[in-house]
């Protein structure tokens, strides 16, 4: 996993990496929470272009992080699922409360016009 | 009538949901299965492992057994645990319910993944005795 801030947008992006069980959530969660305190970002971008596998504990990880920036007026903005995960991002109806789009450029965009 | 069947044995430790997964996985590749099947299985062999590792054991330690028995093009997956089984069976299966709402990554779609990604599922539990999950999913 690869956390960094954006600074302009207030958002930390998180790229991970691999698989993204329970196992790989535990440590992902504890990281971008440390992360959004530690910066004062308010929007969690998960980049999850490099994800080969994701099951429920991946849709259990970005539904505790729009809870965490609901809290501090920001949004959850997802890009780059393969077919797969989308299919799983859908089935969960996290479409309804993240913000889904192709690509971080896409997706910032679709932030700053909400804010 | 093509048969074959395999068994494994494990501690509840999380890294073991990936191994189970690859296990599964590898075991059905005779059967040719699609991309899609594969990701399938995969996907609902992790959320029944992983709910014996959290669930049935929480912070104790025990063992998790994965049989996995094919039969023609039906290849069937039981995954159980020896920990503190699940009082409400019909409850736990209902969408979006999760047993541990403090852990937030439990989104409570585990069991909804497994029946929507497999053909069947059985699952049997006894509290203070354990859990056992079935499900099996034809290939072709």
């Amino acid at each position: 996993m690869e956390l960094f801030l954006s600074g302009k947008h207030h958002t930390l992006i998180v790229r991970i990496y691999g698989e993204l069980d329970h196992h790989a959530a535990i440590g992902i969660r504890e990281s971008v929470d440390r992360e959004l305190s530690r910066t004062g970002a308010r929007n969690v971008a998960f980049d999850l272009s490099r994800v080969t596998f994701m099951d429920s504990s991946g849709i259990g990880v970005i539904m505790g992080r729009y809870k965490v920036t609901k809290a501090l007026g920001g949004r959850v903005i997802l890009y780059g699922a393969n077919e797969d995960v989308k299919r799983l991002i859908n089935m969960s109806g996290i479409g309804n409360i993240a913000v889904i789009a192709d690509n971080e450029e896409a997706g910032m965009r679709e932030v700053e016009a909400n804010v | 009538m093509y048969r074959n069947s395999m068994k494994i044995e494990f501690p509840n430790n999380s890294d073991n949901e990936r191994f189970a997964r690859s296990v599964a996985a590898a075991f059905v590749l005779e059967l040719d299965p699609t991309l899609d099947q594969i990701a399938e299985i995969k996907t609902a062999v992790s959320e029944a492992v992983t709910n014996a590792i959290i669930h049935g054991y929480d912070t104790e330690s025990g063992i998790v057994t994965m049989e996995g028995n094919i039969c023609d093009d039906v290849v069937e997956f039981i995954i159980s645990d020896s920990g503190v089984g699940i009082p409400d069976i019909t409850r736990a299966r209902e969408p979006l319910f999760t047993g541990k709402p403090e852990m937030d990554e439990r989104s409570g779609m585990g069991f909804t993944i497994m029946e929507t990604f497999m053909d069947s599922l059985d699952v049997r539990s006894e509290v203070g005795k354990g859990t056992k999950i079935t499900m099996s999913k034809r290939l072709r």
